[in-house]
């Protein structure tokens, strides 16, 4: 028996000839990313309005790191390697970890292109949480976390715990309703964000810098609570490949192939959520990464979760640390303007380039 | 894996209150190849639901080879039935053999992914339906008959002995018709597969298939040889046409 089809399959392999060859190489290309991560890494503590010397830096980190003795350096450059750069630049590639990671997870969950991190609510429930911290004559740092960084989580996650729980209640068992109940309460969230705003008096400009996100308040003590929720969450994202490949064709082919769809649907959103909730309290709202990073694997490897996954955490790191580094290049401009003015008109090249292989 | 037997005892299915299937009783032999008909709203597809669990709630048993189907683990479910939607819709671009290559999820290491035994049954059911020369091509991009084919390639390559298909030739032209029905044909005759299939055209189930099942505002009204069941006065009533009409369709006999 023959499915009897003649089209000749070489015309669009062709056209996207290299991108194809790359596409069979996904490790090569995870051990490229992760070498763009170190280089980020190097150029993101080597750099900044301060110069350093590079071999001063390289000092500072392994005298601080590895113990390594100490050779003279000004007590400054000590401070702005370890204490302010070093920190800033883990953050920031983090923060893109978790961001593309829970951009991968909702666009698989809601199989929907257009989602991102902040679709079911979290960044107006963060954005609404962190500007009522801002607005309150009440100055709180408890091991280095600010009342804000934890209203910003406590807002995002909230929101979407109520998205959830009110379109199960509206017994639409769908991902849709989901998602619509989603952009219904972002709405209302907004209307509070944009009331407060109003009203906040002296807090705005500081509210302004939030919804734009910034590195520049990056410090130890986030990193090293703001890390470990990251990581866990993307490690429970990370092992639920399977899951994700199973959605591909809808949440009745995946209870079909065997899959438990309301619990895995649970543990994905909530792990996302929880990753994104992570990112927004350490940084403001960093818009782009979770949408583009996504594509842009996809768009090279397929949409294997597979591979899409951990080539979505590494570049997304290298993503957000690049843009981070180039926002504080030229004084401090908000990195979530950069990550759009980079990732929009690179996004756009690559959709007309391989439109073919990738109509949405 | 061992064939399989199905046997529904009773089954109904019900969304709230409202029963759209009720007390239906039947046995498919390992092997045995059968057409569901019946208008539409009959019930064709809750039946199928209620096989295959879903949206609605399930009355009655479904029991493969005598164990009821919540007994046996989802996993192990899927591995032994394999259900063919009408139609799939995909959301990200994704290649013929990516897609086939879901039907092993049930069997790959649910953290180490596919292993050699499954890129070889994914090789061989895209060669067994005929789609290997679409290896590369996105999905999106073919024809609806193509499609199809390609769905039916993943549940080949699930390795089901149980399928499920829900009108697995609608939208499909004639070459394509055929081809999917050849295919039923032969993997229930040859492989032992258990073929449950909606269909709607009624000359198709009766020239492929030695069994259909009538179904009729919610309950299975007739069940027998291709002859028995399309009967003239029964047919006319289930589908509310008459004789005529019908013998042109292909259903009543002369």
């Amino acid at each position: 028996m023959s499915a009897g089809v003649s089209t000749p399959v070489s015309a669009p392999v062709v056209r996207v000839g290299r991108i194809e060859g790359l596409r069979r190489r996904p490790v090569m290309l995870a051990f490229a990313g992760l070498a763009l991560c170190a280089l980020v890494l190097a150029l993101g503590v080597a750099l900044g309005s301060v110069g350093i010397p590079l071999a001063d830096t390289v000092g500072v980190l392994l005298h601080r790191l590895f113990g390594w003795p100490a050779v003279s350096w000004p007590a400054s450059t000590e401070t702005i390697v370890f204490e302010l750069r070093l920190p800033r630049v883990l953050t920031a590639m983090a923060v893109g970890v978790g961001l593309a990671l829970a951009g991968a997870t909702f666009q698989g969950l809601l199989r929907n292109p257009l989602a991102d991190p902040y679709v079911l609510g979290t960044a107006s429930g963060a954005a609404l949480g962190a500007a009522v911290a801002m607005t309150v004559p009440l100055q709180m740092v408890v091991l280095g976390i600010g009342l804000v960084n934890v209203s910003a989580f406590v807002g995002a996650s909230l929101a979407v715990a109520v998205v959830y729980r009110l379109a199960r209640a509206g017994g639409l068992g769908s991902m849709t309703s989901v998602l619509l109940t989603g952009y219904a309460v972002g709405a209302l969230l907004a209307a509070a964000l944009a009331l407060v705003m109003y009203l906040s008096g002296n807090s705005l400009r500081q509210i302004f810098v939030y919804l734009l996100g910034s590195f520049a308040l990056s410090s130890w003590p986030q990193v090293l609570i703001g890390l470990p929720i990251i990581t866990l969450g993307s490690t429970v994202i990370l092992l639920r490949a399977r899951v994700l490949n199973a959605m591909l064709l809808g949440e009745e082919t995946a209870g079909h192939l065997g899959l438990d769809v309301n619990r895995q649907r649970l543990v994905l959103l909530g792990a996302a959520t929880l990753v994104t909730a992570a990112a927004v309290a350490m940084s403001g709202l960093i818009g782009f990464v979770g949408l583009v990073v996504p594509h842009l694997v996809r768009l090279v490897v397929g949409p294997n979760a597979r591979t899409l996954l951990p080539l979505s955490a590494i570049y997304g790191a290298a993503f957000l640390g690049a843009a981070d580094l180039l926002a504080r290049l030229p004084g401090e401009l908000p990195v979530g303007v950069v990550t759009a003015v980079v990732g929009a008109p690179f996004f756009l090249y690559l959709l007309r380039r391989y439109r073919a292989s990738y109509a949405l | 894996m061992s064939d399989i037997e199905l046997e529904l005892r009773g089954v109904g299915l019900a969304y709230g209150h409202r029963e759209v299937l009720r007390d239906v009783h039947m046995v498919l032999r390992p092997g045995e190849r059968a057409a569901l008909l019946g208008p539409n709203g009959a019930g064709k597809s809750s039946l199928l639901r209620a096989i295959t669990g879903g949206e609605g709630r399930r009355l009655g048993a479904v029991l493969l080879n005598g164990q009821p189907v919540e007994e046996i683990g989802r996993l192990r479910l899927a591995r032994q039935v394999a259900v063919v939607p009408g139609q799939t819709t995909v959301a990200f671009p994704l290649r013929v053999e990516e897609l086939v290559a879901l039907g092993r999820i049930p069997h790959e290491h649910p953290l180490l992914g596919p292993r050699p035994a499954d890129h070889a049954a994914v090789d061989a059911a895209m060669r067994r339906v005929g789609v290997e020369s679409l290896v590369g091509r996105d999905v999106r991009e073919l024809s609806l008959g193509e499609r199809q084919l390609v769905v039916l390639a993943m549940a080949v390559a699930q390795g089901a002995r149980l399928l499920l298909l829900d009108e697995p030739t609608v939208h499909l032209d004639l070459r394509h018709q055929v081809a999917v029905m050849e295919l039923l044909a032969d993997l229930s005759e040859r492989d032992g597969v258990t073929v449950l299939a909606v269909l709607h055209d009624i000359a198709l189930a009766r020239h492929y298939f030695p069994r259909l099942l009538l179904v009729s505002e919610g309950r299975l009204v007739a069940d027998g040889l291709p002859d028995e069941v399309l009967g003239a006065e029964l047919m006319a009533e289930v589908y509310g046409i008459d004789d005529s009409l019908l013998a042109v369709l292909g259903g009543a006999r002369g």
